[in-house]
């Protein structure tokens, strides 16, 4: 067996298994989390009074505007100097959850405004409530046509776990270098780390396309709605 | 019985209704005609208050709501008088992401808190009435506009409201599939129906309106039995608008 395969072969096991217990959790975790803070943003853009309103456009104006690596630091290591101290992966939680909750507020904000005002008016007229009408009958629209962006949200997501490595936290990334500290192969660990990823986008990529078809199901957008 | 006492409804300095008052009873067909922009969809949005009335008064059966310039109305008071309305719109806006019986069965389901084996029942009861039981499990994009509106006017009707508003239910339609919606319309308007429909199609209110209210630049110019407004208008202005449809009534065949 060649050098570069043997040693592929060795640090498959640690890679793999920093991916699934770091990773996986913190990609998930931090995903769903940034989705729902990402929809209170959005409907507080769209519908809350002015001052909550602004106070939303704030967030995301200070988010979007820093680099994720930045955020990162001020929360690992800056925070601790007024008092706040985080270990490690719940430092990284925060901060992928406000860096998604600011990118999906502005794809959740837009695909809401996509969906025609007559829907509204449709779910009104059969007596819903604005709760009613936003979760029976506007969401489910939105959600379809916010699939492709969120998925993308989704994808750089996955790769952007890496930088939590910068924050001690012993994911896939970091668990290649530890491997490269003591074997001297950047190459070859870094390029195994690599394809881990690639695997992941992946696989991700396919159940964009799975969820597509399943909201294919009902056809284009009524013609009268365009 | 429903009565709109002196509605007025401003956008910013727009005036689009004037001092409207109008008495609707119980089982018959009011229709407002009129011409584009003489503010019959928005007489007929304020009745189930998508449109909110700047001043006036709305009785609904027997439920009243007052509105005045400048005081916000209370969201219980708005779903009292809009829980006793259904509406048709132009565009049908049925939910895209519902099969046609789903469609019908949502309000029973979401508002009225229904079993859903009991809405689905009513609903294909309803569908049955609008003839489109074939279609129950078909999505919306795959029917045609007239099948459209009839399962739309099965959504509106399903919760059983008092009044069914119509806002240019064929507007939408080649002649051939309004046809078939005048048709399901006119069945309901002999069943009993209370109906108030806002439209320019002149021929679907001479056939099933009783009443006529004729509306321009946000004022009731002439209102009367369909009868007479069709076959014998008082004012110089209704005659001018009428004799538009009844030369395109010599072709009838």
């Amino acid at each position: 067996m060649p050098h570069w395969l043997q040693l592929m072969a060795e640090s498959l096991g640690p890679l793999l298994w920093a991916g699934l217990i770091f990773t996986i959790p913190l990609t998930l975790l931090s995903f769903t989390l940034g989705l729902i803070l990402g929809l209170l943003t959005a409907i507080a853009r769209l519908f809350a009074p002015a001052p909550i309103a602004a106070i939303a456009r704030f967030y995301v104006w200070a988010i979007r505007g820093t680099p994720l690596l930045v955020q990162l630091f001020v929360i690992f290591y800056g925070l601790p100097s007024i008092g706040i101290l985080l270990d490690a992966f719940p430092a990284a939680l925060i901060g992928f959850t406000l860096n998604i909750g600011a990118y999906s507020s502005e794809i959740i904000r837009a695909v809401i405004s996509s969906v025609p005002k007559g829907q509204w008016e449709a779910a009104y007229s059969i007596g819903m409530s604005w709760r009613q009408a936003m979760s029976r009958t506007i969401l489910p629209q939105a959600g379809r046509v916010a699939v492709p962006p969120l998925s993308n949200t989704f994808i750089s997501l996955v790769k952007d776990t890496s930088l939590a490595a910068a924050i001690t936290v012993p994911e896939l990334f970091q668990a290649a270098q530890r491997i490269v500290a003591t074997t001297y192969e950047p190459l070859i660990l870094y390029i195994q780390a690599a394809l881990i990823y690639l695997a992941l986008s992946s696989v991700l990529s396919a159940l964009q396309v799975r969820l597509e078809r399943r909201f294919a199901r009902y056809g284009g957008m009524l013609e009268a709605n365009a | 019985m429903i009565e709109l006492s002196h509605i007025e409804k401003r956008f910013g300095d727009a005036v689009i209704l004037k001092d409207i008052s109008i008495r609707i009873p119980e089982g018959s067909v009011t229709a407002l005609v009129g011409p584009s922009g003489g503010g019959k969809s928005t007489l007929l949005r304020c009745i189930n208050l998508l449109e909110i009335p700047t001043a006036g008064t709305i009785r609904l059966g027997d439920e009243k709501i007052s509105f005045t310039l400048g005081q916000k109305t209370g969201w219980q008071a708005i779903q009292k008088i809009r829980r006793q309305t259904g509406m048709v719109f132009q565009n049908f806006q049925l939910f895209p992401h519902q099969t046609a019986i789903e469609n019908v069965m949502e309000g029973l389901i979401t508002v009225l808190k229904w079993p859903k084996e009991k809405a689905r029942e009513r609903a294909m009861e309803l569908l049955t009435k609008v003839n489109m039981a074939h279609k129950a499990d078909a999505w919306p994009s795959t029917l045609s506009g007239g099948q459209q509106q009839r399962v739309a006017i099965a959504r509106a009707l399903a919760p059983s409201p008092r009044v069914l508003l119509c806002d240019e239910p064929t507007s939408a339609l080649d002649p051939e599939l309004s046809a078939e919606v005048v048709d399901v319309l006119g069945r309901l308007a002999r069943e009993g129906t209370t109906m108030v429909m806002a439209t320019h199609d002149l021929r679907l209110a001479s056939k099933i309106a009783n009443d006529v209210v004729f509306l321009e630049a946000g004022s009731v110019v002439e209102t009367g039995s369909a009868r007479n407004i069709f076959t014998a208008p008082e004012r110089e202005r209704t005659k001018r608008f009428i004799s538009t449809i009844n030369a395109a009534h010599t072709y009838d065949i």
